[in-house]
């Protein structure tokens, strides 16, 4: 340490050290393209639509991506970790299905039923991952029967209890007020009404951005998508990242079945189906990539953002309801070419 | 390490414990729910029948729930055994009646919400024998198929008055959601709501019915986009009960009116929520499906002469809303 540097053959600069342009470092990031692509829908709709520009309406994209980002980080983690989840859109609505049903057919206070509904629902998860580790049969299809059984429960479960398809209204009963105080509550500042979800929102990108980072569990995570056998031959324990994502995925499933619950005070055992894809979409615009190892929970993020932006712009910019879908597929397919493009940019450069 | 074991249990033990006497609810849930009567009426001596029942139905429905609630007590009632089946898809529903047919029953009640698709199956049924009904969706073709018996509602009727009724409040600017994109049923009775008020204007919004959030945060954008808008109308009663939250959310003064009705909606009505609702009784619906089979099987009778048999539309609101949450906390209306 105490050598003195004398003149030597030309240091060749460590490429890992290298200076890099601001401007590259931000490009090169996962979610560089879709925060552009965020940015440029931000503007377009500010400028085709009046009321886009009115604070109520962001308090409404905001409330309606955070019920989409809360899920898509858990999805976002587990795509990291190589895996897929199609019964996350379902898991949602059994959760808020369980806790509805036990609190009313036992008269008991809402709060067992929602605990209670969230063993369930880890075990679900538990399940799942499970499953895919033991059997080693692709995550999609492994999912794929969950999502179909659930379906399956959900109504017939819903059916055999109620009598009917849906489940009663639970606002009248013990711990409410203060479940939905936790999971549904709103506040008026002066005409916008602000939701709580988009608090949690908030707090689970941060926690999930944290554990990625600055954790070891996060490198695991990228290390069991990337290549899970050179993971496990390194001594990353692969089995139980895997199993805990799944759980992750249930344990966010079940805290947006419960928003659901206490903001709409009964569900409908038919909801929910569909929803898995737009978690998926958010986290792959939001630059996870489909094959694991690679992504960011910012980003899954900035694409259920995308996703609320252009689903509310369209209807605040009135244009023709028929064609609804039709520019909301025409939205999302410019924000992942352009996700695309900066990607392969900033690669190139 | 026994030692921590059963601390583990004692403490899981107590935890059991205090829920089980502190968990409780002392308001509502099932104990506060009457005990629901059915409508058991005795059975009939008539020799037991097979009925078929093919819907359309998407599964997990309340308003189908209704039909099928009313189609069980018509069955017990008349000694009928039922079967009844569902398929979203045209070609699938054809096939499940065909699948009936085969299977020997005494007759079909089913509905067309694509009569084109089930055209070769009601043909089939005719010359095997088998008398067909028809109900909720198919008014302007049952005739022509040649079944027997409909009962329904017409869906453009039913718009437009709806649309007179809210003409006659004042309405201007009307925001009619589907909840369902493409659906024809849903489609006539938007249009019909804007024939109903020719001096207003109605303006179409589709959501995804099956997600809930998105269905709320879609009609609080559209009111915010268009604060001129004083009246919302939905085509379901879930679908209401978001609406009445999305009026909330956008700070707006629009009422909520709807089609159809439910537990949760009656309640709704009955505390000002929503305004009033279109019923079409679904109950009553599935109800005469089978026991007009039950009779033409055993006397020969056709309800309504050959003619459509409405069941509605007829308004749910604070007038008589007393009369019919009863039913309704019973779950049949």
């Amino acid at each position: 340490m105490t050598q003195t540097r004398v003149a030597g053959p030309p240091a060749v600069a460590d490429e890992r050290i290298e200076h890099v342009a601001p401007l590259r470092r931000l490009l090169v990031r996962p979610e560089a393209g879709s925060l552009l692509g965020a940015v440029l829908i931000f503007a377009f709709f500010f400028v085709m639509a009046d009321s886009f520009r009115k604070p109520e309406s962001l308090a409404n994209v905001l409330y309606f991506s955070s019920t989409i980002g809360i899920m898509a980080v858990a999805v976002a983690l587990l795509m990291i970790g190589g895996e897929f989840d199609l019964s996350a859109g379902v898991a949602v609505t059994t959760a808020s299905l369980v806790a509805a049903m036990l609190a009313y057919q036992f008269t008991l206070n809402v709060w067992v039923g929602a605990l209670v509904s969230l063993v369930v629902a880890l075990a679900i998860g538990f399940l799942n991952g499970y499953l895919v580790v033991r059997t080693g049969i692709p995550s999609f299809l492994i999912t794929l029967g969950t999502f179909l059984m659930l379906q399956g429960l959900n109504l017939a479960v819903t059916k055999l209890l109620t009598g009917a398809v849906a489940t009663d209204d639970i606002s009248d009963m013990a711990g409410f007020g203060s479940a939905k105080r936790i999971f549904a509550s709103e506040w008026d500042i002066g005409r916008v009404s602000v939701k709580i979800t988009v608090l949690w929102w908030i707090v689970t990108v941060v926690f999930a951005t944290w554990l990625l980072m600055r954790t070891r569990v996060g490198n695991w995570i990228f290390a069991a998508g990337g290549n899970a056998d050179s993971a496990r031959a390194v001594g990353v324990p692969v089995t139980r990242v895997k199993i805990g994502l799944f759980m992750g995925v249930a344990f966010l499933a079940w805290f947006t079945g419960m928003h659901l619950l206490f903001s709409f005070n009964t569900v409908q055992s038919g909801e929910g189906v569909g929803k898995e894809f737009l978690y998926i979409i958010a986290a792959v615009i939001g630059g996870v990539l489909l094959t694991g190892g690679y992504g960011t929970a910012v980003g899954s993020a900035i694409g259920a953002l995308i996703f609320g932006m252009t689903y509310s712009g369209i209807i605040l910019a009135g244009w023709n309801p028929d064609w609804f879908k039709f520019f909301l597929g025409i939205m999302l397919l410019l924000a992942t070419v352009m996700n695309a493009w900066v990607r392969n940019y900033a690669a190139r450069r | 390490m026994i030692q921590h074991q059963r601390a583990v249990r004692v403490a899981a033990l107590v935890a059991a414990l205090l829920l089980a006497t502190t968990g409780c609810s002392g308001t509502g849930g099932k104990k506060a729910e009457q005990a629901a009567g059915r409508l058991g009426a005795g059975v009939a001596d008539t020799p037991r029948m097979k009925v078929a029942m093919v819907t359309h139905a998407p599964a997990g429905d309340t308003f189908w729930d209704l039909i099928r609630k009313g189609a069980q007590a018509a069955a017990d009632k008349d000694n009928v055994e039922l079967r009844y089946s569902a398929a979203e898809q045209a070609g699938d529903q054809a096939n499940l009646v065909e699948q009936a047919l085969a299977e020997g029953v005494d007759g079909i009640a089913l509905t067309l919400a694509k009569p084109d698709a089930m055209k070769a199956a009601v043909a089939k049924a005719e010359a095997a024998g088998v008398p067909v009904v028809a109900f909720n969706a198919g008014l302007d073709n049952w005739k022509d198929l040649g079944v027997l018996e409909y009962f329904g509602q017409d869906e453009s009727l039913a718009g437009r008055t709806a649309g007179q009724r809210l003409a006659s409040e004042g309405a201007k600017k009307v925001l009619c959601v589907i909840h369902e994109q493409g659906h024809v049923a849903l489609e006539a009775r938007c249009a019909g709501v804007k024939q109903g008020m020719p001096g207003g204007s109605v303006e179409n919004l589709n959501v995804t019915g099956t997600d809930m959030p998105s269905v709320r945060s879609a009609i609080t954008g559209k009111l915010t986009q268009d604060p001129g808008i004083d009246r919302v109308i939905t085509l379901g009663a879930p679908f209401a009960l978001a609406a009445v939250r999305s009026v909330k959310d956008a700070g707006g003064r629009a009422g909520v009116v709807t089609f159809d009705t439910n537990k949760a909606l009656v309640a709704a009505v009955k505390s000002g929520d929503v305004r009033w609702a279109i019923d079409q009784q679904p109950y009553l619906q599935g109800y005469l499906a089978v026991d007009s089979l039950w009779l033409y099987k055993s006397n020969g009778n056709v309800l309504g002469g050959g003619q459509t048999v409405l069941t509605g539309p007829s308004f749910i609101d604070r007038e008589n809303i007393a009369k019919i949450s009863k039913f309704a906390i019973q779950g049949t209306r």
